[in-house]
Order: structure tokens, then C-alpha cells, then sequence
């Protein structure tokens, strides 16, 4: 897309010397998409409207995708998208219909867990940043090179060096689903809760 | 040529694909449904058997007034046919029409994952129509639309998975250069379920239970008039076109032909597409719609299955011929 061909004649700056003072253009669109993925996140938690609540989601979940976009990250970001926007949103939407969920406020959409879930929030996003900061603290993305977050480049890593975490990350799905089956078959057995 | 005049100028004709095919498609609709049925169909419409007829239809549509309901959700309503047609826009962008770097809007890596990524969200168009309009009738239409949706979005990604695999690529460009004749038979399972999928994601007959009008008048698009209304036509048909040429892509050589495939590789892609949207139509005029149940079955107990099969073979094969 034109988004993708920009990323690459995006000017950059000479190897060696970059810094905070002299951001490229394609940093402040890294930061300028950041600011707006971290409003649309805001709205999404604190909107007394369910629906437009799961819409921002959607902006927010986008956003991300055009932060991988940025980082080169390109195969992440197109499977970002066909997977939490194309079917954890669309599930999300499909139960708020099944729910009926007003034009206009919820007055219950309000929890009283707020500042505990505000606490793990933080706390979450402190564990994440700091993880993130030291692993990556002076790694810099080469544009001009060949495309690092390529199918093919993500393809290797994913199962050369990371195979045990991702065969983890199967079992744990395979018992997610395994779960929803049992959930969803006990009320066969049970006699009052015949349908 | 200039970097940013040839973007420019790629932009611009996939802009004008985008807006002539879908006519295109629903004037041979009009037409072909009409023979079919053994009428004429549109005659008068700009003279030659009707050729101007949705032209005339868009003046149409462009008359008449805007209405959104008192009791809708205004910005949502409003904003859903933009929603609708715009992923079929980007898409379009993706899918090459013949050889070499020069006959295809923009090189994606992963192809095959951003079309069908960006194809998932126009469904949301359709989900935001039906719950912002506040009726029964076009939130049943929302809640089919999505239901079908989550089960047809499975098989077609399975399916298109296969290519994948057989080409040993992801980009759709790349998937052309690796085509053999000989993909065809053994991919033939494969390209069946992608194109009964997608025709089920895009709500056409049989699998039009979403905007069923016998029953729920037009499903999420029940409250919507002129302009906003063509919109979400026009996302159907473009719908068609993309659904079309990405099965010629994937599944019958694009550009790949008996002969010409030099110079005139985009014939065989437009040819293809065109055969593949005159099924579509044809499957409109021939079969009833299905029910519910008739189409989530037909979902999870046969297509996913088949899609199953079809990568096990990819698989096999792929392995017999590497050794």
C-alpha cells in the first residue's frame, strides 16, 4: 500500500547517530499513532456506550497494526488485523447483539472494581514497558535494508528459535477449546436445564 | 518515472477499476438474470439494450433524500457504508492482474493475510449498519451477517492456506510466478471451498439469509436510503469483483494462460474473473436461499472438513515432490 511504500523512501537518519533531538518522519508517525492508539484504548474503557466502546476497540487494535506496519513488522501486523479486528471484534459484537445492547448509555457499565482494575492495568503496562525498554534499548530498525519483519524473516525466528513457546501457546488454546466444549455441553446432562 | 507520479498514477486506475467493475458486474446481473428468466430486462436506459440503466439508477439514488432514523445512533449510521466499501477499495490495491511488478497496484509480502485481513473488516460495516439503526429487523440482519461470517472466515482461510503452501509463499505476486498448469486439478478442492466461502461472506444467493427480504426486509440495510444505500450496493458488487479475481489469483493461474501470457497475461485475469462473476450470477438466479441451520452446517461439517482435507494433500504432495 501506499503506507508500505512510503516506509520505504522514508528518509533516515545516518546510522550511528541517532537520538531524541532529530526525530525522522517515521518516528513521529510511531509517536503521533501511538498517542492516538493509547486515546482510542481511554474511550474504550471508559465509554458508557457498550457498542461504541467495541468500535473503539476496533481504532485502538488498528492502530497497533499500523505500529507493527511502522516497525516493518509486516506479516504481525496484517495477521494483527485479520485476527483481532476481523474476528475477536466481530465475536465481541455478534454477543452485545445477542445481549441487545442499547442506542445511548448503559447506566450498569460502570464496575465497582475500577481502581483495582485501574492498579492491574498499571501495574500491567509498567511490567510490559520495562521488559520491553531493557530488551530493546539501543536496537534500531534498519530501513533502507532488506525488510527484517518479513513472512519469511518472522516465518525462521518463529519456528527456529521460539518453537517450544509457540507449541506452549497451542496447548493452551487446545485447552481453551477443549473448556468451551465442556462449558457448552453440560447443560445436556442436566435434566432441569434441558432446552 | 517520477516515484510519487507513479504511485499516483497506480492509485488513480485502480481508483477507476473500482468504480467501473462493479457496475459492470451489476449491469450483466440485470442483463443475464433477465435472459435467464426469459425476459429482456433494462431497455431504454441510454438506448442500447439499456446500457446507462444503473447510471441511471445512481442519478437516482443521488435524488433522493438522506434519512437517518430519530432513534438511530446518527454518527455510527452514518458512518457504516464508508466502513462497508472502503476495505474492497484496499484491497484492490493487492491483486495483481498480470506479470511482473508493473501490473499490480502495490508488492504486499503477506498478500494473502492483508487481503483477506482487510476484507474481514468490511463486514463490520454491516454489523454497525444493523445494531446503529435501531430496528429489530436489521439487528437480526447484524447478528446473521456476523454469524455467518465467523463461520465462513475459517474454510476460507484454510483453503487459501493451501496455495500457500503449494507456491511456498504468502505474496500473491510470488504465488503467480510459482503456477504450474498441473495446481489446477490438485488444488481444485480447495478453490471450491474459497469460492463458496467468500460467496457466503459477501451475503450473495444461496447464502443471502443475512438480508433475506421475505423475512426481515433488508437486513442491517433496511433503514438506509439513496446515497448510503448505493454505498453498501456497490460494496456487494465490488465485493464480487474482488472475490472473483482473487480466486482467478489463487487458484487458477491469474495471468498464467494457454498462450500469450507475455503480453497478454491481464486478458486471462479479466477473462477469468469475468467467467467466475457470471457463476456468481448464475448461482443467483438458480438456487433458493439457505436456511440458518442449512448454513451453519454447511460451514462447519463440510467446507471446514474439505479445507482440512485439501491442506493435508497440499501437504503430501508437497513433500512427495520436494524428495
Amino acid at each position: 500500500m501506499t503506507l508500505a511504500a512510503a516506509l520505504a523512501h522514508a528518509p533516515v537518519a545516518a546510522t550511528g547517530e541517532q537520538g531524541f533531538l532529530s526525530p525522522t518522519g517515521v518516528e513521529i508517525a510511531f509517536l503521533l499513532v501511538g498517542l492516538a492508539t493509547f486515546g482510542a484504548a481511554v474511550v474504550t474503557v471508559t465509554s458508557k456506550q457498550l457498542v461504541h466502546a467495541a468500535l473503539w476497540l476496533v481504532v485502538a487494535l488498528g492502530g497497533i497494526a499500523v505500529e507493527y506496519l511502522l516497525l516493518t513488522a509486516e506479516f504481525i501486523a496484517w495477521v494483527q488485523v485479520l485476527i483481532y479486528v476481523g474476528s475477536v471484534v466481530v465475536l465481541l459484537l455478534f454477543g452485545l447483539m445477542l445481549t441487545k445492547a442499547p442506542i445511548g448509555r448503559s447506566p450498569d457499565a460502570d464496575s465497582g472494581n475500577r481502581w483495582a482494575a485501574l492498579a492491574v492495568a498499571v501495574a500491567a503496562a509498567a511490567a510490559l514497558v520495562w521488559v520491553v525498554v531493557d530488551a530493546f534499548r539501543t536496537t534500531w530498525i534498519d530501513l533502507d535494508g532488506p525488510a527484517q519483519g518479513s513472512t519469511r524473516v518472522s516465518g525462521e525466528i518463529i519456528f527456529r528459535h521460539w518453537v517450544l513457546p509457540f507449541e506452549a501457546l497451542s496447548v493452551l488454546l487446545l485447552a481453551a477449546l477443549v473448556g468451551a466444549i465442556v462449558l457448552s455441553r453440560r447443560n445436556a446432562k442436566d435434566p432441569e436445564g434441558k432446552r | 518515472m517520477n516515484d510519487a507520479l507513479d504511485v499516483a498514477l497506480r492509485l488513480l486506475v485502480v481508483f477507476a477499476v473500482f468504480l467501473v467493475f462493479p457496475l459492470l458486474i451489476g449491469q450483466t446481473e440485470h442483463k443475464v438474470m433477465a435472459h435467464m428468466q426469459g425476459r429482456v430486462g433494462p431497455m431504454y436506459a441510454g438506448g442500447f439494450h439499456g446500457w446507462a440503466q444503473l447510471v441511471a439508477d445512481g442519478v437516482k439514488f443521488a435524488q433522493k433524500e438522506d434519512v437517518v432514523p430519530a432513534g438511530a445512533d446518527r454518527r455510527i449510521f452514518q458512518l457504516a457504508p464508508a466502513v462497508a466499501l472502503l476495505p474492497y477499495l484496499l484491497v484492490l490495491v493487492a491483486i495483481p492482474i498480470g506479470p511482473g511488478e508493473g501490473a499490480v497496484g502495490q508488492v504486499i509480502d503477506a498478500g494473502i493475510f492483508f487481503v483477506l485481513a482487510v476484507m474481514g473488516v468490511g463486514v463490520l460495516g454491516s454489523l454497525m449498519a444493523g445494531w446503529a439503526s435501531a430496528n429489530k429487523f436489521s439487528l437480526l440482519g447484524g447478528l446473521r451477517t456476523a454469524a455467518q461470517l465467523l463461520a465462513y472466515e475459517l474454510p476460507m482461510l484454510l483453503a487459501a492456506a493451501s496455495v500457500a503452501m503449494a507456491a511456498g509463499t504468502v505474496s500473491l505476486v510470488g504465488i503467480l510466478d510459482a503456477f504450474e498448469w498441473w495446481w489446477l486439478p490438485w488444488q481444485i478442492v480447495g478453490a471450491l471451498v474459497f469460492f463458496v466461502a467468500g460467496l457466503a461472506e459477501l451475503q450473495r444467493p444461496p447464502f443471502d439469509m443475512p438480508v433475506a427480504d421475505s423475512e426481515i426486509i433488508f437486513g442491517a440495510y433496511t433503514e438506509y436510503t439513496g446515497l448510503r444505500f448505493a454505498l453498501f450496493l456497490l460494496a456487494e458488487y465490488a465485493g464480487i469483483v474482488i472475490l472473483c479475481g482473487l480466486t482467478a489469483v489463487l487458484f487458477l493461474g491469474g495471468w498464467h494462460g494457454p498462450f500469450g501470457a507475455d503480453g497478454l497475461g491481464w486478458v486471462w485475469t479479466l477473462l477469468k474473473t469475468a467467467v467466475l462473476a457470471f457463476i456468481v450470477i448464475w448461482l443467483r438466479v438458480s438456487y433458493p436461499r439457505m436456511r440458518e441451520d442449512q448454513l451453519q452446517k454447511l460451514a462447519w461439517t463440510t467446507l471446514v472438513p474439505l479445507a482440512l482435507a485439501q491442506i493435508a494433500l497440499t501437504g503430501v504432495v508437497k513433500v512427495v515432490i520436494q524428495s
